[in-house]
Formats: structure tokens, C-alpha cells, sequence
């Protein structure tokens, strides 16, 4: 297969670019059923050097309010795997820059995993992030296929986090880390407490094999020009799903919302 | 065949600590610590004298004379319902305050459904004096409107749940994000054998008391220990984790646990997992769970909201799988029928959950000197409004 031989677009970012990154989340099927590759064409036009889509789910416990009302919309519009995975391949086809799909475990189980990951790759995605798989699980059930495939499993971080286990998560990652802003459900916020700075700055001193990324509670220029300063850059979601629930014109709000957070790093 | 938890916290296919990250240190906490501190002399002082002077420990077990007549079986009834604030659950929630107040939190959180949990936790929330916060789903706030106002008597603030059905499963989910908003000074108290490990195991081991007395009181009153028959009915699961428990390896005793088929198992509003489900992962374990083929959670629907659960517990998957626990399950008619029969022929007006296992002795056949045990999970106060609106009494 050729995508095994071809450096993972992650690799590849991480590689060229060590800083300002960012990192675009938005939920497939929203705010309605095909507007996804649209979505994705947008945010590569406008600059973003990351795409994480959401596969929306029923429960999904670890977001807050914007995030579960897009899930709750996007399954009611007749979102499912089967059909984001057809949406990726047609991203693919404009679209270059990495691709990561982030969900709850249960319904990439129901589609099976080893079918999951190997369609994910062949649909042209580049890492997971499934929030509710547990670290042991990956390391004793799904790394070694994931490896093979050259497919990129995304960790999270949190305050509480303890240092062990972010080594042990640093040692296990490839790709970068994901650091949680703060103990919360995903969810935007204006600006960052000096709790929060304390920790950017703790991780960024550990010097970690991994570089790392900065979510939840980016929101705007000041706490994305933040985020830059200690981690490598940071993810935007539940801001981003705001301004597409409240968009008349999709392609020019994409546009705005991308030039306005950008505008406050050097 | 092994029924126990492994120290990976699964039972065989089930279980297991599906959670985020953000949570991990909570669970780990827990999950470090519950057994040593359960096994403190002085923490097993404390609560078996709660149990014993505060929820009125131990529970009749009592000869269900007319009933036994009717089915030509030897009934006893295990009276949970007779416990301090009317169900089984105030063992459980007993026991985590005990383990959350040794673990330094300060607050309390917990979901619930029928509101019995929720009265269960604001009550001993009340007797540590302890902050506490319960999600409840707006639907069961209606349904259930006395347990709500006991909760908002005792101290308690219930705070609606609006996403989904407005049932148990939301508000669970708002119950876990609350955690994960509250990661330090919280702890969670969940109502049932779910979740992510070890809080199935946990809460069958406070629950467990209820079979423990079972076989005490069995002996004492037909000189053997072992019943026939245990039935009782599954919400999440943990009334029939408890009565199940000191049994389970006991394989002569037939181990009966009931689900909720709502308006019939086919008719798309039920909540009868075992025969609806398939494995999953919700709310932290892998379980069996009502799901469609793209792993959305399925709304499940039954009278009684102690029941109106996609999901069950994963020990309970494990021994519906193994085949140790058999599983029928009762409509909200034949379990209202069953309520108005339990209250007429024994006086005890039970929960519609309890009505449901209830149900079942006319699918079940008996030989005359079978011993079996309901375990009367909770009173019907909390119900009366339902009993009223439906009417044929
Ligand atoms: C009286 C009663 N019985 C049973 C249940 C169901 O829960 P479980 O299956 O955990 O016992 C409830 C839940 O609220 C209840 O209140």
C-alpha cells in the first residue's frame, strides 16, 4: 500500500513547523449532513495546518454544551462513520493538510476497530484521538495495528495529570500530545488563569519527546497567541462550532474567524 | 466458571475504565485505595453501625403467606423497601460517604433516575454534612416530583438534566462532566453497578449486605442457607448485585434478573437490554447496551424510572453471557398489574421497579417446596402518582 510508504502528514507538520500551529476541530454533519468537506476545503484555504473532525456521538461526556449540541444535531441530520469516511476521501481530494478524526469509542467499536483504522488510512486520515480509550487498552489491543498502518493515536493531557504519566504517555505518543487547558469539559473561555499559565509552562519545561498542542478553551486571538508561547500551538473547537452555528455564509466567517486568531502571533 | 472481577476490573468481555483522561486520577484514586479502606476495622465499624442504627439493618426477610398460596412456592420477600428513605440504595451511598470522606472530598455528586438514589445520597449528604449536587433528567423530575422535593428538603440542590430524553442516561452524563469539571475536591457517587471500574465492584460490595443477611436469615427460618430462586429486578443492577452476591458461586441457585420490557420488547419503547443489546461502551465500561448499528446510544423507555436505562451493569452482562443469571423481563402493565397484586395480598405497596420482578412469578414455575426470594428493592410512595394515573385498582 502506497500511504504506508508516504511520511505521515503529522510527522510532516511537526517536522517543518515548530510553532504557531493550529489546529482546527469542527463535528462532521454540522450544521448540515454534507457540509463537512466544504468545512474542511475552507479551513485548509484559510491557513489552518490542521483538521480534527468529530465523529458525533449520543453521550459524549467529556464535552460541554457547544460541542454536544452540534453532536446531537449532526446525528439527527444522519451522520454516521460509514459516511464521514466517504467525506474524507472527498476532502482528500483538495485537501492536504493532516487529518485527524477524533470520537468517543463506542461507535468506532460498533463499526469494528481493525476496519475502522484500516478504512480510516485508506480514506486518507492521519491519527485518532478517542477520548474514552483507555491508555492500557491501546497499548495491549490497538498500537501494533495502528503502527502498521502509520495511523497516529492522539493522547490527552490534563492538569491533574500526573508527571509518571505524562512521561509514560510522552514515551508512547508519536505525532504530538494533546494538552487540555484546564479540568474541564470541552468548552470556550476568554482567557487563561495563572493556574493554567503555571501548567503550559511546567509541560513546556519537561521538555517531552513529543511536541504538544494546547485545547480547549481557545477561543480568540489572546488566549490562541497563549497557548503558542508554550505549547506548539493549540486547537480551536467549540469557538469554531459557534461561529458556523451562527454563520450566514460559511466561507467568509471561516475566513474572518482563522485571520482574527492568527492576527495576535507575531 | 469465574464470576469475580479481574485486576484488570473487567468480568470476562465486560468492564474495564473507559474514561477520559481528565478523569483518569479520580478513578485511579479509587481505584488504588477502595479495597484497603473497605477493609478497615474502623471503617467497617462505622458502617455496619450506620447500617444497623441508621438504615435499619438488618431487613425482614418475610414469608409472603398468601402470595406463596397463589404461585404454590415458598415466597419470601427481602425488605429493602423498608430501609431509611424506602430502597435498597442507601446501602451504597452509606458506604461511598464513608469512602469519600477518607479520601478528603469535600463534595458530593451523583446522578439519578426514580430519584431514590438521589434521596439516598442528599440523606447521608445531610448526615456528614456535606455539600451535595444531584442531576436528575427533567422527565423523571416530573414523573418523580416527591423525591425531588425530599432532595431539595434535605439540602440537596437537584439540578435538571435537558439534553437527550431527560432521563437517568443524561443525567449521568451531566453528572460525569460535573466531575470533570470538579476533579479535586468532588467525589462522585454513582447509584448502580455501572461505570468505569471500580465502581461496579464497589457498590455490589456495599450492596452485598443484602444477600449476606439473606442467607442468615434463610437458615434461621428454614435451616439452609440456599434459596431456589432469587429474583429481582435490574435497573442498572446493583438491588440485584446485592441480592445475587453471596449466591453467585452457589450454581443450585437459580439467580433471576428482570428487566423493564416497557411497552413491549418489539414495540421500540423498552428498556430491556439484555435482549435488545449488544456490547458497548457507555458511561465508562464495556457492557451490554441498547444501541443502534451506528453505536448511538438508543433512548430506552419504561414506566419505572429506576429502569429507563440503555444499559446494565458489566457483572451483570458477564453472568447474562455466562449463563449463571437468567434474565426475563415484565411491560409496564404486567409490572403495574404485579404492584397492585403485591399490595393486595401482602400489604406492601412496592416501587414499580420491584413491581417488576414481582411480575415474573406468573412466567415461572415452582414446585411447591421451591424457596424463593423477591428482593423488594423500594416502597411505592415515590409512585403513587403513576399508580393513580394508571388507574385499575
Ligand atoms: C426501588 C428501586 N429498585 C430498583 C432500582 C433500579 O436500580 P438497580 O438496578 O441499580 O437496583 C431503583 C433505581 O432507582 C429503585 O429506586
Amino acid at each position: 500500500m502506497e500511504t504506508i510508504n508516504v511520511m505521515n502528514r503529522i510527522d510532516k507538520l511537526f517536522q517543518q513547523k515548530k510553532e504557531n500551529i493550529l489546529s482546527v476541530f469542527f463535528t462532521a454533519g454540522f450544521p448540515t449532513l454534507h457540509d463537512t468537506v466544504e468545512i474542511a476545503k475552507q479551513l485548509q484555504s484559510a491557513g489552518v495546518d490542521m483538521i480534527e473532525i468529530g465523529i458525533p456521538f449520543s453521550d459524549p461526556i467529556a464535552d460541554g454544551p457547544v460541542i454536544q449540541q452540534s453532536s446531537k444535531q449532526a446525528i439527527d441530520n444522519g451522520m454516521t462513520v460509514t459516511l464521514l469516511l466517504e467525506q474524507v476521501k472527498e476532502i482528500r481530494k483538495t485537501v492536504s493538510v493532516p487529518i485527524i478524526l477524533m470520537g468517543y469509542l463506542n461507535p468506532v467499536m460498533q463499526y469494528g476497530m481493525d476496519r475502522f483504522f484500516s478504512d480510516a488510512v485508506a480514506a486518507g486520515v492521519d491519527g485518532l484521538i478517542l477520548p474514552d480509550m483507555p491508555f492500557e487498552e491501546f497499548e495491549s489491543h490497538y498500537k501494533q495495528e495502528m503502527d502498521r498502518l502509520d495511523l497516529r493515536n492522539i493522547f490527552l493531557i490534563s492538569p491533574t495529570t500526573s508527571d509518571d504519566r505524562i512521561e509514560r504517555i510522552d514515551q508512547a505518543s508519536r505525532g504530538f500530545i494533546y494538552a487540555v487547558s484546564s479540568s474541564s469539559t470541552t468548552g470556550s473561555k476568554n482567557e487563561f488563569d495563572e493556574n493554567q499559565i503555571r501548567y503550559f509552562k511546567r509541560l513546556k519545561d519537561k521538555q517531552l519527546k513529543n511536541p504538544f498542542l494546547i485545547g480547549f478553551g481557545i477561543s480568540n486571538k489572546e488566549t490562541f497567541s497563549a497557548a503558542c508561547q508554550n505549547g506548539a500551538g493549540a486547537i480551536v473547537g467549540s469557538a469554531f462550532i459557534k461561529v458556523l452555528s451562527a454563520s450566514k455564509s460559511i466561507p467568509n466567517d471561516i475566513l474572518t474567524f482563522i485571520k482574527t486568531l492568527n492576527s495576535g502571533i507575531k | 466458571m469465574i464470576y469475580t472481577i479481574d485486576e484488570r476490573g473487567y468480568y470476562g468481555n465486560f468492564g474495564g475504565a473507559y474514561i477520559p483522561e481528565m478523569l483518569y486520577p479520580n478513578i485511579e484514586e479509587l481505584r488504588s485505595r477502595y479495597l484497603d479502606i473497605m477493609g478497615e476495622g474502623d471503617f467497617q465499624n462505622q458502617f455496619n453501625q450506620l447500617l444497623r442504627n441508621y438504615v435499619g439493618r438488618p431487613t425482614p426477610l418475610f414469608y409472603a403467606h398468601r402470595l406463596s398460596e397463589r404461585y404454590q412456592a415458598k415466597i419470601y420477600l427481602k425488605r429493602e423497601d423498608l430501609c431509611h428513605t424506602g430502597a435498597h440504595k442507601i446501602n451504597n451511598t452509606i458506604g461511598q460517604i464513608l469512602l469519600a470522606k477518607r479520601l478528603g472530598k469535600q463534595k458530593i455528586i451523583a446522578e439519578t433516575g426514580a430519584g431514590q438514589h438521589g434521596v439516598a445520597t442528599a440523606t447521608v449528604c445531610a448526615l456528614m454534612g456535606m455539600d451535595c449536587i444531584v442531576y436528575m433528567g427533567q422527565l423523571d423530575m416530573e414523573r418523580q416530583r416527591p423525591n425531588v422535593e425530599r432532595m431539595r428538603i434535605l439540602g440537596t440542590t437537584v439540578v435538571p438534566a435537558t439534553s437527550g430524553n431527560m432521563t437517568l442516561k443524561d443525567a449521568t452524563n451531566e453528572a460525569m462532566r460535573h466531575w470533570i469539571n470538579n476533579p479535586t475536591d468532588t467525589h462522585y457517587i454513582i447509584g448502580s453497578v455501572v461505570g468505569p471500574h471500580p465502581y461496579p465492584d464497589m457498590v455490589a460490595r456495599f450492596q452485598s449486605v443484602i444477600s449476606e443477611e439473606i442467607r442468615n436469615q434463610l437458615s434461621e427460618q428454614e435451616g439452609n442457607p440456599y434459596p431456589d430462586y432469587v429474583i429481582a429486578c435490574v435497573g442498572g443492577g446493583s438491588n440485584a448485585a446485592g441480592a445475587f452476591y453471596h449466591f453467585v458461586n452457589d450454581e443450585h441457585v437459580q439467580l433471576i434478573g428482570v428487566e423493564a420490557a416497557g411497552l413491549g420488547i418489539d414495540s421500540g419503547e423498552s428498556a430491556a437490554t439484555t435482549v435488545l443489546g449488544k456490547p458497548g461502551v457507555l458511561h465508562g465500561s464495556k457492557t451490554l447496551l441498547m444501541q443502534t448499528e451506528d453505536g448511538q446510544v438508543v433512548e430506552p423507555y419504561s414506566i419505572s424510572a429506576g429502569l429507563d436505562y440503555p444499559g446494565i451493569g458489566p457483572w451483570h452482562a458477564h453472568l447474562f453471557e455466562t449463563g449463571r443469571v437468567k434474565f426475563l423481563n415484565a411491560t409496564d402493565d404486567e409490572a403495574m398489574q404485579a404492584g397492585i397484586e403485591l399490595s393486595r395480598t401482602e400489604g406492601i405497596i412496592p416501587a414499580i421497579e420491584t413491581a417488576h420482578a414481582v411480575a415474573v412469578l406468573k412466567k415461572m414455575e415452582f414446585d411447591p417446596d421451591d424457596v424463593v426470594v423477591i428482593n423488594v428493592s423500594g416502597r411505592g410512595d415515590k409512585d403513587l402518582e403513576t399508580y393513580i394515573r394508571w388507574g385499575k385498582y
